[in-house]
């Protein structure tokens, strides 16, 4: 099977069945992703799959054939938002991070603080308390600063419909 | 995972034709397989976003060993109108529903129920046929098909069918597919009326549903009106929406409400809890699709 | 909200080959960046699990299927060849896991005291052929107890007593009475326990882990491995997460490890999956407190009679230090003459409930401060003013006996989170609505309790290398920003730029015993051997930069011990004294909405005001601070552990639910600094005061829309019958 990480194809071993994940971190050798709960509930383990955000421990290496992967690896080290999470505190211990800045890269760019909590909602995050993860994308997403309180009332959006 | 087999059919006939040959079992479908289904050695789970079927796995729970991959059926995440019946392919994701233009003007509680599966990883892979065949009685989406009167569209080498949705479960995690059908849309017709939907959950995202409800109120006659969490599977209230059509009080409807469900205490709530909130979501539903 | 500080330019002494003595740029205080900032945003940082050495197996820990029990028989079905079994018969030691008392066996070996009990280990190359083998063990059943106050065994009591209760309580005019509850709580850190132990060709046994405290691993593989303390060694990798739970049970683990890989001779990776790592590792200890409060019609303190039982599990582990700083701390932050708070920790046939964040003292101030409420809402007293009459200020004594110095900040901390917060307004303006507003004023002791530093005699050292000098410490980098703080402490003190100060990862064969890194301590006790450390080295330098006298005149290491602080004095034996050489200072206002079609309840804001004597780091110091207030919401509304038959029944994290970030409220976090004389730079704990206000002052949010809570998880369930039961 071949596998495209990062932009460059990788034969891989694995049978057809093997998590992503497993894949990525064994064979690959890129632990930069991690493990935090193998359900699909922390996103520790998210990569970017065609740009999209997912769980790689719920991704069968099949389903990635033909596919552009994209790992924490692949964002080299000095992105804006890499930058902006070690500056600004959005990285404590560090296990939730490569995940948190993955579903990060998936907001775009100048993300509302809203479109920050909603997108990131299936990230876990259990040392910040998500405030200075929230600071961390609003600059490093392109947003100069001025992440202040202004939107935080804002009520959570509302599923109930109406109409 | 190395034990474990799967097949990788390229047209929805090739799936069909594997199906037909070593089918898999009822009640284990495209996006997720409950622990324990499946089983013996020729059954043939189908799959797509996998998002249920690792957690099995990975808990060694399930007991299925081959698997046939459907993501490459691209046919199936279309979603289009035909005539004036609303058709998603079994593949749609959870994503695509919210993004959809038609499910939004038509369905919009079916957009609303989409983005309140898991997170937006989880949104990204689980597709609505999955919802479907996992046959959880906690699925999101289910209630709103209910609600809407969706019909399940099934297909198999012999031919397709279609079954109303609350006529495809036949009890707990159980369903009327064939090993040899496959899920391959789910059909909505044009709903008259305003529609209503709310889950409950311990948690604001990513939680699984203690209640969900899902509504539909034309401006005379009965509403229609689905529950998740509260009994084996999905359920209409038929009484209850008979009751208030008939211009029934909401107090009595609550009353009503009551016999037509069956909760039970489990790890995220209890009975009691699930009754009071199933009761107080029917008044707040009636309250906000006024006329 | 809180507003880090714009880094600004910095002089640098490097250049001239001096120690720039009078750098008027200081790291202590600045935003720099932080040490492991780089690595962990790249992905590169190396977890345990990141790691793999040739010819490693894996390992699996078979654990007890009956809470209590005598084991009977053991049938093994491996399958296939290649495995290393280990049970209590290859224990070359003790078999016990050592803590304060070593009752805690390191494998089962008759007699099993809970569910997640381990008895048998196994090894293998294949993680399939692992999970395919079976062990089944039958066993003789006993009847279990699961209710602390129904035990038929005390783990530890323990009193404090201040003038004469009984006479002040009979004499007040107001008796207020009351029951509190708290739940377990998990610490779900992100990454799960694991360690690899390596088989040392020479003998011995090297452990990597994930871990708190590399020391107390140290000791329990010397105790079990019977093997002398040079030929263990105990090497932190990086750790995703501890909050108190990999303070204890990583010596268990690693235990595990090093008896598979002693008898396979060969590497062993035993990384435990988040649904072992629920069922089988530490929780926050459920508690129970009484309280029974003599008030003055016009709210003053007469008389409080404190009852603290806590749950703690099967063995003692840590439990009597737990239960002591509950105690310590469960009068609160308020001056009372007469007092008296009577512990005990009870023995149940569950896992072990042990270290997490607070250690006690959130439970015991869940307590006070929901007790405070209702005191106020008996006298019909505004809560804030209530507090104020009553709290601490410089010259008060604690129940202990402990004299309050200038640093007392309670009356502060509290004006400041009622008037950032609007608490008077919104208090007035909600009455009678779905929202409500509630206050906590809660304090928290620095450094281990009454004699423990003493006891402990952390030592910390300062090297010379060729590029400055490094920093030779136990205490671990858990995501607090150890390595970073500590740099900044040392680069201060020896008058250096932050960057030529080097923190060395965490190994038994190279640093001394700096004691655990728990218990708010590491700023405070071991910067403080730091700073001494840094000052010395700053004279035996003589005015050369450090890499510059490493040139010249090759290594330098200076090592430093503890010293008491002088007016800092403490009896073990009647419980008496100088319980903590300072204490932290807190104020949290939380603003809840009420569903009442859901009985949820959302956290909408939560004002945190905290005194940590200083910030060295502003935004490390405010990321404990709004982590510390997310972790206590979840306990105090989402998190419920469910146990069935002595088991966490809901062990993965789909049931346990952690706040997300549609959960987290808004915070807005003021730090207050009123500078000890104990801590460098006047710096105090700031690790675990966060996470003592958020649960009562959100409870008593939901105490002003009519709720009687008094017990958490305040979950939607319990809102319900609140609901139901109020009129």
């Amino acid at each position: 099977m071949r596998l495209t990480v990062n932009g460059s194809a990788h034969d891989v071993a694995a049978p057809p069945m093997a998590r992503l994940l497993d894949v990525l971190r064994e064979e690959l050798r890129l632990t930069g992703t991690k493990e935090g709960c193998g359900e699909g509930e922390c996103g520790a383990c998210t990569v970017l799959i065609d740009g999209d955000p997912v769980c790689s421990c719920l991704v069968p290496v099949a389903q990635a054939e033909g596919a552009e992967v994209t790992t924490i690896e692949g964002l080299g080290g000095n992105h804006p938002l890499q930058r902006a999470f070690a500056g600004l505190g959005g990285a404590q211990c560090g296990i939730c991070t490569p995940g948190m800045i993955m579903a990060s890269v998936a907001l775009g760019p100048r993300p509302s603080l809203a479109a920050i909590r909603r997108g990131l909602a299936g990230n876990l995050c259990r040392c910040t308390g998500y405030e200075a993860i929230y600071r961390a994308v609003r600059q490093g997403g392109g947003d100069g600063g001025g992440a202040g309180e202004a939107g935080r009332g804002a009520r959570r959006r509302d599923a109930r419909k109406g109409t | 995972m190395s034990g474990l087999i799967l097949l990788r059919p390229h047209s929805l006939a090739e799936a069909l034709k594997m199906l037909g040959e070593r089918g898999g079992t009822a009640g284990v479908g495209t996006g997720d397989a409950p622990g324990g289904a499946g089983g013996n050695d020729d059954t043939l789970t189908p799959i797509a976003g996998c998002t249920d079927l690792y957690v099995a796995l990975n808990a060694g729970t399930l007991a299925a060993t081959r698997f046939v991959d459907l993501s490459a059926l691209d046919a199936l995440r279309r979603i289009a109108l035909r005539g004036d019946v609303l058709r998603v392919g079994a593949l749609a994701t959870c994503t695509a529903l919210q993004r959809s233009r038609l499910v939004k003007q038509r369905a919009p509680i079916l957009a609303a129920a989409a983005a309140e599966v898991g997170g937006v990883q989880i949104q990204h892979r689980g597709t609505i046929g999955g919802n479907i065949a996992n046959a959880s009685p906690a699925g999101d989406t289910l209630p709103v098909l209910a609600a809407l009167e969706a019909v399940v569209v099934l297909r198999s080498a012999g031919g397709e069918r279609r079954v109303p949705l609350t006529s495809f479960y036949t009890g707990y995690r159980a369903t009327v597919r064939r090993p040899d059908e496959l899920i391959v849309a789910v059909e909505i017709p044009p709903a008259d009326g305003k529609q209503w939907f709310r889950k409950v959950g311990t948690r604001a995202a990513q939680a699984i549903s203690k209640v969900v409800m899902a509504a539909v109120r034309p401006a005379r006659g009965a509403p229609r009106i689905a529950l998740g969490s509260v009994a084996p599977t999905v359920i209409r209230l038929p009484r209850t929406e008979a009751y208030l059509g008939g211009g029934g009080s909401i107090d009595e409807a609550q009353r009503v409400l009551q016999d037509e469900i069956a909760p039970i205490d489990d790890l995220r709530s209890t009975a009691d809890y699930r009754r009071r909130v199933a009761g107080n979501l029917l008044a707040q539903m009636w309250k906000e699709t006024e006329y | 909200m809180f507003a880090a500080e714009p880094d600004r330019a910095r002089a640098d002494g490097r250049a001239t080959g001096r120690c720039n003595q009078e750098r008027n740029v200081t790291a202590v205080g600045r935003n720099v960046p932080r040490k492991d900032g780089a690595a962990k945003v790249s992905g590169e940082a190396r977890y345990v699990d990141d790691l793999t050495f040739p010819g490693m197996l894996f390992g699996r820990t078979i654990r007890a299927t009956v809470p209590y029990g005598r084991i009977r028989e053991l049938r093994m079905a491996l399958g296939e060849g290649g495995f290393t079994v280990v049970d209590h018969r290859d224990i070359p030691g003790r078999n016990a896991i050592a803590l304060i008392e070593d009752d805690q066996p390191c494998l089962a070996a008759h007699e099993v005291r809970h569910m997640a009990e381990p008895v048998i280990l196994l090894a293998h190359a294949d993680r399939e052929a692992l999970q395919r083998a079976r062990v089944d063990i039958d066993y003789e059943e006993m009847e279990p107890v699961f209710d602390p106050e129904q035990s038929p065994r005390v783990l530890k009591t323990l009193l404090i007593e201040k003038g004469n209760v009984e006479r002040a309580l009979a004499r007040a005019p107001i008796v207020v009475e009351g029951e509190y509850r708290t739940g377990h709580q998990e610490h779900v850190y992100i990454e799960p326990n694991g360690v690899i132990a390596l088989p040392e060709p020479a003998g011995g046994v090297t452990v990597y882990g994930s871990l708190q405290c590399p020391f107390y691993v140290h000791k329990a593989l010397v105790a079990v491995l019977a093997l002398p303390p040079d030929r263990v060694r105990v090497v932190q990798t990086e750790t995703g997460g501890g909050f108190g739970g990999k303070e204890e049970y990583p010596s268990m683990i690693a235990a595990h490890a090093a008896l598979l890989a002693l008898k396979s001779g060969r590497p062993v990776k035993l990384v435990y999956d988040r649904a072992e790592d629920m069922l089988a590792t530490t929780k926050r200890h459920p508690s129970i407190v009484r309280h029974r409060t003599g008030v003055s019609r016009d709210g003053r303190l007469l008389a409080m009679d404190i009852e603290v039982v806590l749950d703690g599990g099967a063995y003692v582990t840590l439990s009597p230090v737990v239960l002591s700083r509950g105690a310590i701390h469960a009068a609160g932050p308020y001056r009372c003459g007469h007092v008296r708070i009577a512990g005990r920790a009870m023995m149940t046939h569950t896992p072990p409930n042990g270290a997490f964040r607070g250690f006690g003292a959130p439970q015991t101030q869940f307590a006070m401060e929901v007790h405070m409420e209702r005191i106020a809402e008996r006298l019909e007293i505004d809560p804030v003013r209530l507090r104020a009459k009553n709290a601490l200020r410089p010259g008060d004594t604690t129940a202990t006996g402990q004299r309050m110095g200038d640093d007392c900040a309670a009356r502060e901390v509290l004006r400041l989170a009622a008037g950032k917060s609007g608490y008077a307004r919104k208090r007035r303006a909600w009455q009678g609505t779905n929202r409500g507003i509630g206050v906590a004023l809660f304090w928290h002791g620095s450094g281990f309790t009454g004699s423990g530093e003493v006891h402990l005699k952390s030592r910390a050292s300062l090297a010379l290398s060729e590029t400055g000098v490094r920093i030779l410490v136990a205490s671990t980098e858990i995501g607090q920003g150890t390595r970073t703080m500590h740099a900044q402490i040392v680069a201060d003190a020896l008058g250096v730029p932050y960057e030529m100060v080097e923190p060395v990862q965490p190994d038994t064969a190279e640093v001394p015993d700096s004691g655990p890194t728990v218990a708010s301590r590491t700023c405070m006790v071991v910067g403080r051997i730091l700073e001494e450390c840094a000052a010395e080295m700053r004279e035996r330098l003589g005015g050369l930069a450090p890499d510059e006298y490493f040139r010249r005149h090759g290594p330098v290491v200076v090592t430093r011990e503890y010293r008491k602080p002088a007016d800092v004095t403490w009896d073990d034996a009647t419980y008496r004294g100088d319980a903590y050489a300072a204490f932290g200072w807190g104020c949290d206002v939380a603003e809840v909405e009420y569903d009442p079609v859901t009985y949820q309840i959302r956290p909408v804001r939560v004002t945190a005001v905290q005194d940590i004597g200083k910030a060295i780091h502003p935004v490390l110091a405010a990321g404990q601070i709004e982590g510390g207030t997310a972790q206590g919401l979840g306990w105090a509304l989402n998190e419920e552990v469910v146990m069935r038959g002595g088991a966490m029944a809901n062990a993965q994290l789909t049931n346990y639910l952690i706040p997300t970030t549609l959960d987290t409220p808004a915070m807005a976090v003021h730090i207050v600094e009123r500078p000890t004389p104990h801590g460098p730079s006047g710096a105090k704990g700031v690790g675990e005061m966060p996470i003592d206000g958020p649960a009562p002052a959100v409870v008593n949010a939901i105490r002003q829309l009519g709720l009687d809570v008094r017990a958490i998880p305040a979950t939607p369930e319990r809102i319900m019958e609140a609901a139901c039961a109020s009129p």
